[in-house]
């Protein structure tokens, strides 16, 4: 070796210098998705049948009263039929009641169920106060005119890391517009 | 120039070969359960004049049929009329996901069919559909 005390020491300090970054990155992360998001939980079988119409909305975004509500009523849901068969509206139940709003920690959740009058059981996301609340600036031509856009409920049209629960400003991009600044 | 192996070759076939191998088989299978249930034999014109069918639905829908979120191509993707989600082609041809599970099928004819005509379709409907998918 030419160089020990070189490499010794290019050693020493990426250890050093990427262990505690590579830690506190996970925790910024783990950190960050609590303070701007939902929890984001998945199933691939909630995924598969659920989101093969609509984004796979997190469980996080309604109170369980909600999902029970909605599960128990999809022979009609919202003018489609999304009929399941009894064993997967079981599985796709359960997991969507074991991480609802009221049991989450996540700041949305948590902001979603406050604004929610008690026992107040919304089936749209878009119509929780909160979220109606948070989008009541963005004109209709944004959205509802948007043919990229269409409704409210296309989470994910403009909220670009939707999926991933995190909805904070800085990821908008909203189709024909771009960022959203208010 | 790449030298393909034997277990490349193994591979490429079970990669490429059996799904599609598989892909005949549910929907001969599915076929033969149709002609169980009381069906003939599917007929694939008859199955793309009802493909393009139109039915009297609700509003804002007053005007529904399989083009309505498939697009009238079936090797296009299509559009989920109110959600606008990309909905992948259904002809076999362009995607080779397409009609691979009886299980998902049954589902989607179930669901679909009583939105789009109002009510199940029956096994000759779901036969003919189903023929005239599988030459495209």
């Amino acid at each position: 070796m030419k160089y020990p005390v070189l490499i010794a020491s290019l050693f020493l300090t990426t250890t050093v210098v990427s262990i505690p970054v590579v830690f506190s990155d996970d925790e910024r992360r783990e950190y960050r998705q609590r303070s701007v998001g939902v929890a984001a939980v998945n199933l691939p079988l909630y995924k598969e049948e659920c989101g093969s119409c609509h984004m796979a909305y997190h469980p996080g975004l309604l109170p369980e009263r909600s999902w029970q509500k909605i599960m128990a009523g999809l022979e009609s849901h919202f003018g489609d039929n999304a009929e399941l068969d009894s064993n997967s509206t079981k599985i796709i139940t359960d997991f969507l009641k074991k991480y609802s709003a009221d049991k989450s920690s996540y700041r949305r959740s948590t902001k979603i169920m406050r604004s929610l009058v008690k026992n107040d059981s919304p089936i749209r996301i878009s119509e929780t106060p909160y979220i109606k609340h948070e989008h009541d600036e963005i004109p209709d031509k944004m959205i509802k005119r948007n043919q990229e856009v269409k409704s409210l409920a296309n989470c994910n049209a403009c909220h670009t890391t939707a999926e991933k629960g995190i909805y904070d400003e800085d990821n908008v991009k909203i189709p024909g517009y771009g960022k959203w600044d208010d | 120039m790449i030298k393909i192996k034997p277990y490349m070759a193994v591979s490429i076939f079970s990669l490429i070969v059996l799904p599609v191998f598989a892909a005949e088989n549910t929907i001969d299978n599915l076929l033969q359960e149709y002609q169980a249930a009381g069906a003939a034999q599917g007929n694939a014109q008859r199955g793309e004049v009802l493909w393009n069918k139109t039915f009297n639905g609700n509003k804002p829908y007053a005007q529904r049929s399989c083009k309505t979120c498939h697009s009238s191509n079936v090797k296009n993707h299509g559009k989920h009329i109110r959600t606008g989600k990309t909905i992948k082609p259904l002809a076999p041809s362009v995607n080779p996901t397409s009609l691979v599970k009886s299980k998902n099928i049954e589902k989607w004819f179930k669901r679909n069919c009583k939105w789009t005509i109002g009510k199940e379709c029956s096994a000759q409907q779901k036969a003919d559909i189903l023929i005239f998918l599988k030459q495209q």
